[in-house]
């Protein structure tokens, strides 16, 4: 069980489940925020959850709750925005820190932070649109595919749920890859495309210091692991914990740690990897607010390190409100 | 590095009865256009995407009183099951409704149905073997399209323009049909106010689709919701009105009433109504009879015609924004369909845009529309999209159209950069285009 200051039967006080949001993955995020707030009704833990518009502010002010349990994803929910806020406030909340969420959920920045710190990273450029329209686009995307190879991901910088996401075989589908990318976001982080196994490392971080657990291995059924393959159950088959090695386990397991200690990551977060054929894992990217849906990634991890999701949100309130 | 226990391994598809559904669930999954319109339903975003009705001019008060009486004398019929036809009395006022519409008809080939969208499902599961063909508009009513689907029909669309659908292309299609086979069960149509088209089937061309239909044997589905809510004259007539044999007429009270009533009907053949009705009894058992006897109560006690009246008035100003705000915003190239009804106007994108790719981009910028190939059954309709003036009072369709112009010129500024998209099938229908610009 993770440890924490005090017995996850503890009673911390109202807790403010906030989901919804005006991000493209507001869906995910009342999905997420009504499993959570079920999960932690389950430990005991008095919840009301709320969306997030103009008059969220003055709610906190006047009645201010014992723990705020962020679960917002996209822009403002991930980027440090909102916790800035909360911090604002003096509210205690579940979740990194606002510098360490920005750094994380910019792409880029973290795949940098964490190649020096030593871990493998694919290939990558981040390039906005304004630089293609200046110094021609076709002449760009030939250097792109030049450098990195084919098949390469073309993906948004900041954003979650494999949104604006697409793999290119081949050149010609380049454009419209561009195109799809930059619907969501300014910048595309343009990344070599590994192959190889998927697997995500959850890490929790609560009194005694960042533990990983068990990895869980993606098998979409059919295609990639995509939106739909994300959030319909059935479309994907997860293996928990996933059929590594133990030294394999055990590296990834260091793997994900260090990203979370690199990044400056609090309370929870998960690492995606693929490892390749050679046996070499590589960083894709580690999410600073993971997903809690009915079809995600923690969850299942939890599950298969034998806690209780409810045990474990509630020992995050606690590890939040201790910190204060 | 710790690590927690684990327990024994374990596969999992996070459903465990992903193996036992029928075929015909393969396409319900999550889609990233779906999650969008979660954001649209914020006050922040002007959604011009759905068609829901504007129901803030009822008379809230004298229905709340009408529900009170109804309770009153009628509770115990009302909170009991009913025909599986639908109530008597209801069919009869149902009959005087469509005779504004010149259709004569007997209550006795009424069959009254959960919302017209149940009366599409009835008369799709009576005729409809999977691999049969419905014939539809291109673009067709996305919630028709859902029903064939999932009935397993093979959906081909016939071209439309601003007169409505072309007789020359169903004479066409039906050759093609026939030629190789094809069994053609029905053609759907709305003729009125189309939805998504925005445009209407001519008067000169009603005959000459009956007179096809009848040149090659094929009953008409003709769906009717929004006949009463032309802005400029009165009720069209309804193709049912010529030709009481080859037509099945649906109507619905859900947008000269209240969608939460939902109480529509099939006006059918004898012989299609009694199946009809077979066919209802097995799916719900009856339509709801506290929503029947409350449109009658609604029909008989209110002045309808009148609250039809303030409708169209509404429906109408509420055009006019949008056609005013279209004309003075949109970018050079991008056309739309001028509506004299309903609720719906067709846009079209300049050349290689593709709607769906943008939306995202729209939601960012808070305004919501739904992309055009929702209205297609095989996948085009990419260069356009369905807008509705419905719903937003007319500064914030204006504001809405405003946002989305300024979203449409940055996504041409990204298509001059990387060229049109490849991700989405070409255009290949005609469609209503009415350019203003």
């Amino acid at each position: 069980m993770p440890q924490s200051g005090k017995k996850s039967g503890a009673h911390p006080g109202r807790v403010l489940v906030l989901a919804g949001g005006l991000s493209h993955e507001r869906d995910v995020s009342l999905r997420a925020g009504r499993r959570v707030a079920d999960a932690l009704r389950s430990a005991h833990v008095e919840v009301e959850v709320r969306d997030v518009d103009s008059s969220l502010v003055p709610a906190l002010r006047d009645d201010p709750p014992a723990c705020v349990f962020p679960l917002l994803y996209g822009e403002a929910g991930e980027d440090g925005t909102l916790r800035e806020v909360l911090d604002l406030l003096g509210l205690p909340y579940v979740g990194s820190r606002p510098a360490a969420s920005r750094l994380a959920f910019d792409k880029p920045v973290a795949k940098e932070i964490v190649r020096r710190a030593g871990i493998a990273t694919p290939d990558s450029v981040t390039l906005p649109h304004e630089t293609f329209k200046e110094v021609g686009a076709t002449a760009l995307m030939g250097a792109l595919v030049d450098r990195l190879g084919l098949p390469l991901v073309v993906k948004p910088t900041r954003g979650g749920s494999a949104l604006g996401c697409s793999v290119v075989d081949q050149a010609a589908d380049m454009p419209g890859a561009m195109v799809g990318c930059f619907a969501y976001g300014p910048f595309a982080l343009v990344e070599r495309c590994v192959r190889g196994t998927e697997l995500t490392i959850s890490v929790l971080d609560t009194t005694d210091g960042p533990r990983a657990l068990p990895a869980v291995e993606i098998r979409p059924v059919e295609g990639r692991y995509d939106y739909s393959a994300r959030y319909t159950a059935g479309s994907t088959e997860f293996v928990t914990p996933a059929e590594l090695d133990d030294a394999v386990a055990e590296q990834l397991a260091t793997l994900a740690v260090t990203a979370h200690e690199v990044l400056g990551l609090s309370d929870l977060s998960r690492t995606d990897v693929i490892v390749d054929d050679e046996g070499v894992a590589w960083f894709l990217e580690t999410n600073v607010a993971p997903g809690m849906t009915e079809t995600s990634l923690l969850p299942l991890a939890v599950e298969a390190a034998g806690l209780d999701l409810g045990e474990v949100c509630a020992d995050l309130v606690n590890t939040a409100i201790d910190r204060r | 590095m710790e690590q927690q226990p684990a327990r024994p391994r374990r596969e999992t598809r996070l459903d465990t009865y992903v193996e036992r559904y029928a075929a015909r669930t393969r396409g319900m999954t999550a889609s990233e256009i779906r999650a969008l319109f979660s954001v649209a339903s914020r006050p922040e975003v002007v959604s011009l995407a759905g068609g829901m009705p504007n129901i803030s001019g009822l008379p809230l008060d004298s229905i709340g009183e009408m529900v009170q009486e109804l309770v009153a004398e009628q509770g115990a019929v009302a909170m009991q099951y009913g025909s599986g036809q639908g109530a008597p009395e209801l069919r009869e006022q149902i009959c005087d409704v469509m005779r504004l519409e010149g259709i004569d008809a007997h209550p006795d080939d009424v069959v009254v149905t959960v919302g017209s969208q149940q009366a599409v499902d009835l008369v799709t599961r009576i005729f409809c073997d999977p691999g049969d063909v419905v014939i539809c508009e291109a673009p067709s009513y996305v919630g028709a399209l859902g029903v064939f689907r999932a009935y397993e029909c093979d959906v081909v669309h016939v071209e439309m323009d601003d007169d409505g659908l072309r007789p020359a292309a169903l004479r066409d299609a039906l050759a093609t049909l026939e030629a190789s086979g094809k069994r053609v069960k029905f053609l759907y149509t709305i003729p009125n106010f189309h939805n998504p088209a925005g445009v209407s089937l001519s008067l000169p061309r009603r005959q000459e689709i009956l007179d096809i239909a009848r040149e090659h044997d094929v009953l008409v589905l003709e769906d009717n919701p929004y006949g009463l809510l032309g802005f400029d004259e009165s009720p069209r007539r309804a193709l049912r009105a010529d030709e009481s044999e080859r037509v099945v007429y649906l109507g619905s009270f859900s947008k000269t009433f209240a969608p939460g009533m939902r109480v529509g009907w099939a006006l059918a053949p004898h012989a299609v109504r009694e199946k009809l009705v077979l066919a209802q009894e097995s799916s719900t058992l009856c339509p709801p009879s506290f929503s029947q006897l409350m449109i009658s109560s609604y029909l008989a006690g209110q002045d309808w015609m009148g609250q039809v009246k303030a409708f169209r008035e509404l429906y109408r100003e509420r055009r006019d924004a949008m056609l005013a705000a279209l004309h003075d915003l949109m970018p050079t190239g991008t056309t739309w369909t001028v509506p004299e009804g309903g609720f719906y106007v067709w846009l079209t994108l300049p050349p290689g845009l593709d709607a769906k790719a943008m939306l995202p981009r729209a939601v960012t910028a808070r305004v919501a529309y739904v992309p055009g190939t929702a209205f297609y059954a095989d996948g085009y309709g990419s260069q356009c999209m369905r807008l509705s003036y419905c719903y937003p009072t007319p500064e914030r369709i204006r504001e809405g159209v405003r946002r989305l112009a300024a979203v449409i010129e940055e996504e041409l500024d990204l298509v001059e950069t990387f060229g049109p998209s490849t991700h989405a099938l070409q255009r290949s229908y005609d469609t209503p285009n009415t350019d203003l610009t």
